[in-house]
C-alpha cells in the first residue's frame, strides 16, 4: 500500500493503494474519467493518451507511483479549456471522427503536439501524432484537423 | 437542406471528441464481475480432464454444463460451440469462463487450472471442404475449346485483423422475471439477441440487447460478439449478477474472427481479338476450425469472379475449407477484396503475357449497363467507371509519371484498379431471411424518434439516417433523434453489414417519413412502421447462382503512386487518387472518412498487414507486431464521388461502407509490380517478397 498525492485535472488527489497499479486504471475505475480508453495496454495505440507535467504520456504504460508530486490532465480536465474548444471545431469540420474510440487520446496528443510546435507542418503533424492508432479515417482528416486547429487558434499555443 | 449531400455536424461528434461517449467498459455497473477466458492451448484433440483449484468466495467457473440450450452460437451454420464440451479445434478456442469480483481473483484461479487433453493431429491443410459453391455462365467449354490461347496464374491473399481500436467487449446484468440485458460493442443487435435467446432456451421477451458505443467494428464485430454474449449470459443466469467481460488486445488478436486468406486459380480462354471469351476460377477460403459465415463469404467472393468485367462465358466453384486454426468471419468486402486483388491482377499480367497495354486491355472488357452479371443478373444501371478512369488518370498525372518512372534509377511506380461492391445482401437474403422494418415515432410535440437496429459503429449512421429523415419531413435536424438501439424498443431492421444500412435501412426510413409526412396530425403521438418488400424485377436461384445477386452495385477506379528502398524492400505511398460511385453521398464528409479509412485499410491489406498462424498458433499478439498504418505510413489521398442515383435507394444512394476498401490491395500490388518490374502475386507484398522477387520474380 502506498499513499501517492498528485494534481488530476487541477485538483489535489490522494490515491492509497497498490504502488503498481496502471495511472489508466486508476483514473478510470478509482477516479471514474473514462475518456481515456485502453485499445492495447502496450503503449502501442495511443487511446490512453494524458498529459503529466504537459507531456502527452500512455497511461497504460504508467505505474501509478509515478504521478507523485505531478500534475495529470485527462481529457476530462482538458476539455474545459479554450485550446479544447478549438481543437473540437476543428476535428468536426474536418471529419476527424468516426468511432470516437481513438479522439480523445488524439485530442491530447494534439494538444502536446501544438504546445512543443504551434505552427507545425504536414510532415510534423504526421510524426507528431504517429504513436496514436486511428483504424477508421486513414489519418487524413486529423491531420487536416490539426492544421486547422493551429491555424484557427492562432496565439493559444 | 437543398443537396442532402453537403455535410453537416457529426451528431455524436462532439460526445465522442471529449470523452463522454461511454464504450462497455466506460459502463460501471457496482458489483459487476470480472471475467475471463480459460481456452485451449492446442489445436486439435479431447480434453481428457478438467481440474479446478479450491474456488475464492464470490467465485464462479462457467463452462458448457451451464448452457440451458443447445451449446453452439446460432449463426449461419451452427457449428461453433459457446463453450468447447469433450474436444477442442483450435488453439484459443473458449472451454470455460471464470468469473469473480476481480481480475487479479481471477487470473489467479484461471492460472491453476489445469486442463489436460488427448492431442490429435491438426489439419492445416486445405482439404475438409465444409461449404462449396459453384455456377457457370454461358458455355465456358467450348469457349475454352476455341480459344486461341488460355492463360491461367496463381493468386493468394493472407489473412487480415480488423483491429478495431476499441477490443471485443460484453456487459450483461440480470433484471427482473429472468431477464438477462446485453450490453456490448456490437453491429448486429438482433443476431446477439437471437443467439442468446436459442443459448438460453427462453423465451422471446427475456433478452434484451443494447448498444453501447462502438469503437470501430469493420465486421469484426458481426457474428463475433454473439459467442461472447452467449457466454456473458450463461454467467449472468448462474451467478445472478452482472459480468463484464472485455478482451485484451493479445486475447483480441488472437482469438477473434479474421479475414479468410485464400487461394485463387485464375484460368482464361483467349479469343484471337486478344479479348477473354471464358474464365475459370477455383477459389479456396480458410475457414478456420468454425464455418460460421464461410459460406456467404465464399459466395461473395465467387460472384465478384469477373471483376469489373463483362466475360460472356464463366465457370467458377470454391470451397471453404475448416482447419484447426482460428475461425474466419467478417471483414468489411466479406470475400471480394480477395477476389478484386486476384483478378485485378489476373487481367494485368494476362495484358503483360500477350504484350499489349494493361489498362487498354481492362478498358476493352469493362461491364456497361445492359450487360449479363457473372450469375447471369443483369447490371440495370448506368455504370460510369470510363469517365472515372479518365478523371483518376487525370489527376494522378498517371501515364506521364509511369512513362518517368520507367526511365529512373529510382524504384517508383504507379498502380490502378477498377472494382465494385455489390450493395446489400448476396442473393435474397433481404427478402428471405432478414424482411427488415424500421419505426419512426412521433411525440405530440412533433418531435420525431428513428427506431431501428443500425449501429453507429463511426461510419456516421445516426448523422446519415437523421438526415434522410429531417429532409423528407422538411425538420429541421435537432427535432430528429436517433437513440442507440434497444431491442425492448427497435424492429429488426437486420444487421450492420453488407452496405445495406444507408441504401436498405435508409430507404425504409424515407418511405416512413414519407408516410408520416403525409399522414401528419398536429399534436398527436404517431408511429409508422415500413417493411422491406424486394423489388420485383429481381430474381436469384440461390441453388443454382443465377440471376440478380445484388439490386445495385457501387463502383470504384484507385490509383496509388509507390517509391521502393531497393536495399530494404520497404513501401513509401507517395500518392492515392480515387473516385466513386456510391450512387448518392448523403454526406459528402462522411463519404469522404469512408473513402480515406476504406483505402487505407485495403492498401494495408496489400503490402502491410502480416499476420501468420503456424503450428495452429497465431504469431501476431498485438498491435506491436500486427502492423496497421500510422499516420507515418499514409499520404495524402484525392477523392472524388460521381452521382449517379439509384432509383430505389433514399436520394439515390447505394452502398458505400466496403467498397472503398476493396481496390486498395491490388491497385498498391500493381504500383508494386510496376515500381519492381516484377510480377506480385501474393499479398501482403512485404519487404521481405519484395527483395525476393526484385532477386528471383518474373517480369
Amino acid at each position: 500500500m502506498a499513499k501517492i498525492e498528485f494534481l488530476l485535472n487541477h485538483a489535489p488527489v490522494v490515491f492509497t493503494g497498490d504502488p503498481a497499479r496502471r495511472l489508466l486504471d486508476v483514473i478510470r475505475l478509482d477516479f471514474g474519467l473514462t475518456g481515456s480508453k485502453e485499445g492495447c495496454g502496450e503503449g502501442e495505440c495511443g487511446a490512453c493518451s494524458v498529459l503529466i507535467d504537459h507531456k502527452v504520456v500512455n497511461a497504460c504504460l504508467y505505474p501509478i507511483i509515478n504521478a507523485a508530486g505531478k500534475e495529470v490532465i485527462t481529457i476530462e480536465g482538458f476539455r474545459t479549456t479554450e485550446r479544447y474548444a478549438v481543437i473540437e471545431r476543428s476535428f468536426l469540420e474536418e471529419g476527424a471522427v468516426q468511432c470516437g474510440f481513438c479522439t480523445p487520446g488524439m485530442v491530447m496528443a494534439t494538444e502536446s503536439l501544438l504546445g512543443a510546435c504551434p505552427h507545425p507542418t504536414d510532415a510534423e503533424v504526421r510524426i507528431g501524432l504517429a504513436g496514436n492508432l486511428c483504424r477508421c479515417t486513414g489519418y487524413n482528416m486529423i491531420v487536416k484537423a490539426v492544421l486547422r486547429a493551429a491555424k484557427d487558434g492562432e496565439g493559444l499555443w | 437542406m437543398n443537396d442532402i449531400g453537403v455535410p453537416i455536424t457529426k451528431i455524436d461528434g462532439a460526445e465522442k471528441i471529449s470523452g463522454r461517449a461511454r464504450y462497455v467498459d466506460d459502463i460501471q455497473i457496482p458489483g459487476a464481475l470480472y471475467a475471463r477466458t480459460v481456452r485451449s492451448t492446442i489445436a486439435k484433440g479431447d480434453i481428457v480432464a478438467i481440474t479446478l483449484p479450491e474456488l475464492p468466495a464470490g467465485c464462479f467457473v462457467v463452462d458448457h454444463h451451464d448452457i440451458p440450450g443447445p451449446n453452439f452460437v446460432k449463426i449461419i451454420a451452427e457449428d461453433m460451440p459457446i463453450f468447447a464440451e469433450t474436444s477442442v479445434r483450435y488453439v484459443g478456442e473458449p472451454i470455460l469462463l471464470v468469473v469473480g469480483p476481480d481480475a487479479k481473483t481471477v487470473i489467479d484461479v484461471t492460472r491453476k487450472i489445469r486442463i489436460t487433453y488427448d492431442e490429435q493431429s491438426p489439419t492445416f491443410a486445405w482439404v475438409d471442404s465444409g461449404v462449396r459453391h459453384s455456377y457457370r455462365k454461358g458455355d465456358p467449354k467450348t469457349a475454352f475449346q476455341q480459344a486461341a490461347r488460355t492463360i491461367a496464374h496463381i493468386y493468394r491473399t493472407g489473412y487480415q485483423e480488423q483491429a478495431y481500436i476499441e477490443p471485443q467487449g460484453m456487459l450483461g446484468y440480470p433484471e427482473a422475471d429472468g431477464k438477462v440485458t446485453l450490453v456490448g460493442s456490437i453491429q448486429c443487435p438482433y443476431y446477439v439477441k437471437n443467439a442468446v435467446l436459442s443459448a438460453l432456451g427462453c423465451p422471446e421477451d427475456k433478452v434484451r440487447v443494447i448498444q453501447a458505443e462502438v469503437g470501430g467494428a469493420f465486421g469484426g464485430k458481426e457474428e463475433f460478439p454473439s459467442l461472447i454474449a452467449c457466454q456473458v449470459a450463461v454467467a449472468v443466469r448462474k451467478t445472478g449478477q452482472p459480468v463484464k467481460l472485455i478482451y485484451e488486445r493479445g486475447e483480441d488478436v488472437e482469438t477473434t474472427t479474421k479475414r479468410h486468406p485464400s487461394q485463387i486459380v485464375l484460368t482464361a480462354a483467349i479469343d484471337a481479338d486478344l479479348k477473354i471469351v471464358g474464365l475459370k476460377a477455383t477459389v479456396g477460403l480458410d475457414a478456420g476450425a468454425h464455418l460460421g459465415l464461410s459460406g456467404v463469404v465464399l459466395s461473395r467472393a465467387l460472384i465478384a469472379a469477373t471483376g469489373a468485367y463483362t466475360i460472356p462465358n464463366v465457370e467458377v466453384e470454391g470451397d471453404a475449407f475448416r482447419t484447426n486454426t482460428v475461425p474466419t468471419g467478417a471483414f468489411r468486402g466479406f470475400g471480394a477484396p480477395q477476389m478484386f486483388f486476384a483478378i485485378e491482377m489476373f487481367f494485368q499480367h494476362i495484358a503483360k503475357d500477350l504484350g499489349i497495354d494493361p489498362l487498354a486491355f481492362k478498358r476493352r472488357h469493362l461491364a456497361k449497363q445492359g450487360d449479363l452479371t457473372s450469375t447471369g443478373g443483369m447490371f440495370r444501371d448506368p455504370i460510369l467507371i470510363e469517365p472515372m478512369i479518365e478523371r483518376v488518370l487525370e489527376a494522378s498525372d498517371f501515364r506521364r509519371k509511369q512513362r518517368e518512372f520507367k526511365k529512373s534509377d529510382r524504384l517508383r511506380g504507379m498502380g490502378i484498379s477498377l472494382f465494385f461492391h455489390g450493395c446489400g445482401f448476396t442473393g435474397s437474403g433481404e427478402s428471405t431471411h432478414i424482411k427488415g422494418r424500421v419505426k419512426l415515432a412521433k411525440s405530440a410535440e412533433g418531435d420525431v424518434t428513428i427506431l431501428i437496429a443500425a449501429v453507429d459503429m463511426g461510419q456516421g449512421v445516426r448523422t446519415a439516417m437523421i438526415k434522410i429523415v429531417a429532409s423528407v419531413l422538411g425538420l429541421p435536424i435537432g427535432r430528429i433523434r436517433f437513440p442507440a438501439p434497444d431491442t425492448d424498443a427497435v424492429p429488426d431492421s437486420g444487421p450492420t453489414v453488407a452496405s445495406r444500412t444507408t441504401m436498405i435501412v435508409g430507404g425504409l426510413c424515407a418511405r416512413a417519413a414519407k408516410r408520416l409526412k403525409d399522414e401528419w396530425m398536429e399534436g398527436r403521438d404517431q408511429t409508422v412502421e415500413e417493411r422491406y418488400v424486394q423489388p420485383d424485377f429481381i430474381e436469384w436461384d440461390e441453388e443454382h447462382f443465377q440471376g440478380d445477386a445484388y439490386p445495385a452495385y457501387s463502383w470504384g477506379v484507385v490509383a496509388v503512386e509507390v517509391e521502393i528502398d531497393r536495399s530494404t524492400g520497404q513501401v513509401t505511398q507517395n500518392g492515392i487518387w480515387s473516385g466513386y460511385d456510391m450512387g448518392k453521398a448523403i454526406d459528402e464528409r462522411l463519404a469522404l472518412g469512408q473513402a480515406d479509412g476504406g483505402i487505407a485499410q485495403g492498401i494495408a491489406y496489400g503490402y502491410l498487414e502480416k499476420m501468420e498462424i503456424t503450428g495452429g498458433k497465431v504469431r501476431q499478439k498485438n498491435l506491436t507486431d500486427y502492423l496497421i498504418p500510422t499516420t507515418a505510413d499514409v499520404c495524402e489521398t484525392t477523392t472524388f464521388f460521381v452521382d449517379n442515383p439509384f432509383p430505389f435507394g433514399p436520394y439515390g444512394a447505394k452502398g458505400a461502407g466496403e467498397l472503398t476498401l476493396i481496390g486498395g490491395a491490388p491497385a498498391i500490388a500493381s504500383a508494386i509490380e510496376n515500381a519492381i518490374g516484377r510480377r506480385v502475386y501474393g499479398i501482403p507484398a512485404t519487404p521481405e517478397m519484395i527483395l525476393e522477387l526484385i532477386e528471383h520474380g518474373e517480369n
